[in-house]
């Protein structure tokens, strides 16, 4: 696996009129294929982390690169699935489709366009609505259409504002299921963002865990130890039998509840150390050594 | 057992029509009586000056009977005739000052169509430019909020004056007044496009030729479209006015000739006519209206 497909180096967001940055020194990188969630509290800037990643927002400091090239707008290389579905309301899911692949190939004729949006209908479950227009459909029916239309322009990378947090519980699982088959199919590289601990250890391989703001950052880089292959327990329904999963979800969880707070204002370290909970050199969920005296710096 | 809301409405609707009607009836019978009684006691030079005057009073009493006085209030039977009489040949044209309502209409509708369209095509893309740029919005604004309230016919003058010609400054008059509205509704629609809309597109490198069109056109549509229908109702009440000062053509000037003629039959029946047009207009802009909404 190449690492290094996506690089972000010492990334900074300064809002006009706030004295401390939002985030500061964010560095982490992501590999071809691999699915990356990030998980902190609200106010961390995840979002505009994303939204600089996409080429929406610019930071005030630091650089993306994706494959060396710097990011410095937005490009169909990089699909958006935005938190709100963004569909637009006057066409039909057809439409909504098309308009997206008539971006990425303007020269394909009428047929080519609908052979290819009726394949990427298909692939999230709404061949039976393809003709309906997005008032007509329910939430989780919207955001798999926003899926639809992420994937159809076939990105290099797909990033998801938190795709599934206005959808109710098993709305959710299904298509979160269907996330994970799609992507398993494709080799998507995927960046996303979430504030379910669940969804992360379903979905991800690796998480990366974002301490409080001002001045958040990247404080720890999670391994998913878990087996990718859906074969092999990475199911929604199978998942909780694996004793790893709860390792790695006490981790996840003691982070958020306890140790993000404490790593506010810069105090979390600039490169995050890369931990995998639950195997054999650290058996415990607990924090790792290299990280607990940040506890008492302040 | 309930009829429908949209009956019952309906059956109230020609109730008040029909309690209209019958008070007009009521109120046009009685002054009958007393011309016929008065006509009698004339002196001779009174005759003759009401001869003069053409109102003769021997054909006045002999139609006292019926009562057909030509320039009292019409009753409901002599309106009958009058509208009757417009309706069947609303085209016709026996010279300058004595043409079918129809064709008047059609004159003010040209009018109202040309002013329209030229306003949209100025309004709609600057409200579309104005929309789009912060800068413009505000480096326009203090023009547009101290043209917009000037009543459109105290344009006329200068216009008059430096077009020197009075159908094409009907025009304009048309024209100003519909502007206004068109390019605030515009700009606001334009500006009020909502900002995912706006990423999306972003992500997908549309140029923003395609941006224009084929994202904040029909996002804005709705906005625009009440704009536009504003803009007609108002266009559709100061052709009347600008027509009765330039003269000549038009529904506005079919108004005042009557007036002049003391014919309140075909006053009356132009003011109808004058409400129904502009009923007509009004709904086909909500049809527009109603084909852009879009359901969010």
């Amino acid at each position: 696996m190449s690492t290094e497909f996506l690089k972000v180096e010492g990334l900074g967001k300064t809002y006009p009129g706030a004295g401390e940055p939002v985030f500061d020194g964010v560095n982490f990188d992501i590999a071809q294929g691999e699915f990356v969630c990030i998980i902190g509290h609200s106010g961390c800037g995840k979002t505009t982390i994303l939204n600089v990643l996409a080429g929406l927002e610019s930071a005030s400091t630091g650089h993306v690169f994706m494959d060396r090239r710097e990011v410095a707008g937005p490009s169909l290389e990089r699909g958006v699935v935005f938190q709100g579905h963004a569909l637009m309301p006057w066409l039909t899911v057809r439409r909504n489709i098309a308009f997206a692949v008539r971006s990425k190939w303007p020269e394909w004729t009428k047929a080519q366009v609908g052979e290819h949006v009726e394949k990427y209908v298909q692939l999230v479950g709404l061949a039976s609505a393809i003709d309906k227009k997005p008032s007509a459909l329910s939430g989780g029916m919207k955001q798999r259409v926003g899926i639809a239309r992420a994937f159809a322009i076939q990105p290099r990378m797909l990033l998801l504002d938190e795709p599934f947090g206005a959808l109710d519980a098993l709305t959710r699982g299904t298509i979160q299921d269907e996330l994970l088959r799609i992507c398993a199919e494709t080799h998507q590289t995927v960046f996303m963002i979430t504030h379910d601990v669940d969804e992360a250890i379903l979905l991800a391989d690796r998480i990366l865990l974002m301490s409080n703001g001002p001045q958040a950052r990247v404080a720890e880089i999670v391994k998913n130890t878990m087996s990718r292959d859906p074969a092999k327990g990475r199911q929604r329904a199978t998942l909780h039998h694996d004793p790893q999963y709860y390792r790695i979800r006490n981790h996840l969880v003691d982070f958020l509840v306890a140790r993000s707070k404490d790593l506010s204002h810069g105090r979390a370290p600039a490169q995050p150390l890369e931990v995998s909970p639950g195997l054999a050199p650290e058996p415990a969920p607990e924090p790792s050594p290299n990280v607990v005296p940040l506890r008492h710096v302040a | 057992m309930k009829a429908s809301l949209g009956l019952r409405a309906g059956l109230l609707s020609l109730l008040l029509l029909g309690l209209l009607l019958g008070v007009w009836h009521l109120a046009t019978l009685t002054p009958t009586p007393v011309a016929a009684a008065a006509a009698p006691a004339l002196t001779p030079e009174q005759l003759e000056y009401a001869k003069l005057m053409g109102k003769d009073p021997a054909a006045g009493a002999a139609g006292a009977a019926t009562p057909s006085q030509k320039a009292g209030f019409p009753t409901l039977v002599q309106m009958g005739a009058v509208v009757a009489k417009n309706l069947a040949s609303p085209f016709y044209d026996n010279g300058p000052n004595d043409k079918g309502v129809g064709l008047q209409l059609g004159y003010s509708l040209g009018r109202v169509a040309l002013g329209y369209l030229l306003a949209a095509l100025v309004a709609i893309p600057l409200g579309f430019v104005i929309g789009m740029s912060p800068l413009l919005h505000r480096a326009l604004d203090p023009f547009i909020q101290v043209l917009k309230p000037i009543s459109p016919l105290a344009w006329m003058p200068l216009a008059l004056y430096t077009i020197k010609d009075s159908a094409v400054s009907g025009i304009f008059v048309i024209f100003i007044c519909s502007i206004w509205p068109m390019l605030i509704n515009t700009a606001f629609g334009v500006a009020s496009v909502r900002k995912e809309w706006l990423n999306v597109a972003r992500t997908l490198e549309v140029s923003p030729l395609r941006k224009a069109f084929e994202v904040i056109l029909p996002a804005a549509a709705p906005t625009i479209l009440t704009g536009m229908r504003i803009s007609m109702g108002i266009a559709w009440l100061v052709i009347v006015a600008a027509e009765m000062l330039v003269g000549g053509t038009g529904i506005g000037y079919f108004v005042w000739n009557e007036w002049n003629n003391l014919s309140l039959p075909n006053v009356i029946f132009a003011i109808l006519t004058i409400g129904v047009v502009g009923m007509l207009l009004d709904l086909m802009f909500a049809r527009l209206q109603k084909a852009v909404t879009y359901v969010d």
